[in-house]
């Protein structure tokens, strides 16, 4: 039970320390590498909660693609980053303020309930004890057949955010001169082929 | 001590505020700003897969995973929108993008 504690005082810390950074660093390729560090640790977290299954989602998803994505943008878009730092310090303190003051709330609202003791008996889908299942095995159970709605609509988010994206960075450049195939084997000797009758010394 | 579900609330509490801290303190930087929403899901799946193994109910797990998908959506569709965007105008400034204030 104590390697739990520290493993759980390690991710925590780190996490936040990571989180921090992203915000906090002066070059945002480094800004999303510690993204990345602060999603590794959460799902550190993750898995000591016993939500095997998310804690490897979060990676595949986050580290995977979502990072990466972010790194493309980063290391395509040319940017002098250092003037975007300006005003950094002309907002810190209304920034400062209001992340006390957000903070403050979640403390108090967090410190101040107690659950019901008859919580356990209304959950709408109880997990089940891990010697009879996995964790994996239980969110499959779940997921396709009591949220199959829920699924479906998450996989049209997605669908209709790959459309957007592409739709959105697709450029038409009329002036490009692009290979079309069926112009190409259209052509007869007709359309390509002109013979004038040149007069002698005159030219065209 | 035991790690109860208030410790993790904590740091779910103090992610969530350094997000809300990054949007403030970035004001002119879109990159970090999109980072900063995306380390607030963060937390909040954090929150909702705390409870969800505290109170033994999969549903909280099931709505992380859904969190997570709108999550990438948005960083696709964001990362889109500025990728255009820089392309037209050459800067990522978000100070510069108030042309459709009336």
């Amino acid at each position: 039970m104590i390697l739990a504690t520290i493993a759980f005082y390690i991710f925590a810390a780190v996490a936040v320390v990571a989180g921090f950074l992203v915000i906090a660093s002066r070059n945002p390729v480094h800004s999303v590498l510690f993204l990345i560090l602060a999603f590794f640790n959460a799902a550190g977290l993750f898995v000591l909660m016993g939500a095997e299954f998310l804690a490897l989602i979060l990676l595949i998803i986050y580290v995977g693609a979502v990072a990466v994505l972010f790194l493309f943008v980063v290391m395509m878009l040319d940017i002098d980053f250092s003037e975007l730092r300006e005003g950094f310090l002309q907002y810190l303190p209304v920034g400062a303020l209001i992340g006390l003051i957000v903070l403050m709330e979640l403390v108090m609202v967090f410190g101040t309930w107690a659950f019901t003791p008859e919580i356990a008996a209304v959950a709408a889908s109880p997990i089940p004890p891990l010697n009879e299942m996995s964790n994996v095995e239980a969110i499959g159970q779940v997921m396709y057949t009591q949220y199959v709605y829920f699924f479906q609509a998450a996989g049209m988010v997605l669908l209709v955010a790959m459309i957007g994206a592409i739709v959105l960075t697709l450029r038409k450049r009329p002036n490009a001169r692009r290979q079309v195939i069926a112009d190409q084997v259209a052509r007869t000797k007709e359309t390509g082929l002109e013979i004038r009758k040149v007069d002698p010394g005159q030219g065209l | 001590m035991e790690i109860g579900l208030s410790h993790y609330l904590t740091v779910a509490a103090i992610l969530f505020t350094l997000g809300i801290f990054g949007i403030f303190l970035n004001r002119k930087n879109v990159i970090i700003i999109l980072m900063s929403i995306e380390l607030m899901l963060l937390a909040v799946n954090i929150n909702l897969v705390a409870f969800s193994t505290h109170m033994g109910d999969l549903t909280g797990q099931i709505f992380a995973l859904l969190v997570l998908t709108v999550a990438a959506a948005e960083a696709a569709i964001g990362l889109a929108i500025l990728v255009v965007y820089f392309r037209n105008r050459g800067s990522i400034a978000v100070e510069d993008i108030n042309l459709m204030k009336g």
